[in-house]
């Protein structure tokens, strides 16, 4: 029987991507996800992802591959953004509201530049996890690892940061560099989200299952890993219900995690917190 | 102008900030020796909080030196270092409260910056942040979300968090004037208390004289970004000197509005001057 298995799932390769394609985007959009509601950024992720998109299109647009224009231009956005809402010159949503606006114009830009590419280029905007290749689940696998250990080595200047800035800054954790690596961090996990997810709805994947998370959980640690494992679950529910449908599998992956949402705010304990009793140490 | 017959751990020497064109501190020489106490008041806008920024490096000064611990926390890199030996209890904390952290946790990360980028903590700063709960007598808010807290519980944590860094300067910038007035008089207590659970030198920013305890024995005024005095405790809250220093805007409010007392009676102490 187990010799038989790899034959017989030879024809569903494309599933196996796509699950695969499902544990690690969905872990990586999720974990970042958690960083971004916390430090309440949620419209710079909204943002950064466009940004990734719009550069997307432009590798397209210059020969390159869409993921490493992806990376750059989130990168770019992250670099740019950071310092406005850091410093809050013209207020931090306006800033971001000018950002994200040029990014969509560009993305547009490019669109109509790439009169032969776009049926890709369409791909970028709604992602399409069925059809993700070996190569992009190689990457993602990848990223997980590498952002996993950065988090792991980094957990105590990123929880400080993340959670309490002001003590971060003011107990020697170089605050900025922290800050800004959580934006990069950010910005390069929507990058390489952004075949299987896709630009318009990679967003949706960071957020939700991060905000779902912190519902239930007290802790930066127990949020990263809840997120993670509701992640990687509204991936392959989404997955499925979009197989057993037959419905568009990035739509139907977002609006799983919409629901996991809605039912964590419903039955949330954080709603109970300020009856919250001290527990024994 | 240091008190202590130690070297002195903070100096300031001819000291200018300059924000938005205007002068926030003119021409502010001093120095404090370790485990000296010292109280700053003067009255709002006198430049106190200002002068702490200037100690802990988050404000360059324009003109004037100054050294910390033998360093120049202006620079960057000496700036974040000396910010791990020096704790810092702000009037308030900003902060998300929702943010998943618990008391325990937001105490550790006192250790955060004073064990090193990349590094982990290890048992003994958490037996260090234990031990600073216990002393600021907070060890059973330990496992409720820091976003639960009052301001008073919040202030308290603020102090365990610094003295879990195990500063050689302390720094509490108006730690009392956020919190009610029951919560404001815990507070003042167990600010009475600092030297004896840290031999940091403490620099205490205030708008309300009242509250500096009896532990502070130099009090330095300032007015309009100018030192306006400093002198020990007794002469420099005497009634005169503190009606002079607060004339523009009347004294601030005395110690009966906080014990409940009818009386708006001065201490004795403030009338030897």
């Amino acid at each position: 029987m187990n010799a038989l298995m790899p034959e017989m799932l030879l024809p569903y390769g494309y599933l196996l991507r796509a699950v695969l394609a499902g544990l690690f985007g969905g872990g990586l959009c999720a974990v970042a996800g958690v960083y971004i509601v916390t430090m309440r950024l949620s419209f710079l992720g909204v943002c950064l992802s466009h940004g990734a998109f719009a550069g997307a299109l432009f590798g397209l647009f210059i020969g390159l591959h869409p993921v490493l224009g992806a990376v750059a231009f989130s990168l770019l956005t992250a670099a740019a953004v950071g310092p406005l809402a850091d410093r809050g010159e013209v207020g931090p949503d306006t800033a971001i509201g000018i950002l994200f606006s040029l990014m969509m114009g560009l993305a547009f830009l490019f669109i109509g530049l790439l009169p032969a590419h776009r049926e890709e280029a369409l791909g970028l905007l709604w992602g399409n996890i069925l059809t993700v290749s070996g190569a992009e689940v190689g990457l993602l696998a990848l990223t997980s690892a590498a952002v996993a250990a950065v988090i792991m080595v980094f957990f105590k200047e990123t929880q400080s940061v993340a959670c309490h800035r002001e003590v971060a800054r003011a107990t020697g954790v170089p605050d900025t560099a922290v800050f800004y690596g959580i934006l990069a961090l950010l910005g390069v996990v929507m990058s390489v989200t952004l075949p299987s997810i896709g630009g318009l709805l990679v967003f949706s994947l960071v957020v939700n299952p991060a905000a779902a998370a912190l519902q239930w959980c007290r802790r930066l640690r127990a949020a990263l890993m809840a997120a993670a494992v509701i992640g990687v679950g509204c991936c392959w529910a989404g997955l499925a219900l979009s197989w057993y449908f037959s419905l568009p599998a990035g739509a139907t992956i977002v609006l799983v995690s919409t629901g996991v949402f809605a039912a964590s705010l419903a039955f949330s304990p954080r709603k109970r917190m300020l009856q919250w009793t001290t527990p024994p140490m | 102008m240091c008190a202590a017959n130690t070297d002195p751990v903070i100096r300031l020497d001819g000291v200018i900030v300059v924000r938005g064109g205007k002068p926030v501190l003119r021409d502010i020489s001093l120095d404090v020796g370790a485990g000296e106490f010292v109280g700053i008041i003067g009255p709002n806008g006198a430049g106190k909080s200002t002068l702490l920024g200037v100690i802990n490096g988050l404000i360059s000064p324009t003109a004037g030196r100054v050294s910390v611990l033998g360093k120049d926390p202006a620079r960057w890199l000496h700036g974040i270092r000396l910010r791990r030996q020096i704790g810092l209890v702000a009037q308030s904390q900003r902060f998300n409260p929702l943010a998943p952290i618990l008391v325990f946790e937001s105490v550790l990360l006192g250790r955060a910056g004073r064990r090193g980028l990349g590094f982990r903590l290890h048992r003994e700063d958490r037996e260090i942040a234990r031990r600073a709960m216990a002393d600021t007598g907070i060890e059973k808010l330990a496992r409720r979300p820091l976003g639960s807290l009052s301001g008073g519980e919040l202030q308290r944590v603020a102090i365990a968090r610094a003295l879990a860094q195990e500063p050689d300067i302390l720094l509490l910038d108006e730690p009392t004037a956020s919190v009610d007035p029951a919560a404001r008089q815990d507070l003042v207590s167990l600010l009475a208390e600092l030297p004896s659970l840290t031999g940091a030198a403490i620099l205490c920013v205030t708008h309300d004289p009242w509250m500096l305890p009896a532990a502070c024995r130099r009090v330095i005024t300032l007015k309009q970004g100018r030192l306006f005095g400093a002198g020990p405790r007794s002469l420099m809250l005497s009634a005169e000197l503190l009606e002079e220093l607060y004339a523009e805007e009347g004294l601030p409010f005395g110690p009966a509005t906080v014990t409940g007392g009818s009386s708006a009676s001065w201490p004795q102490e403030w009338s030897r001057g």
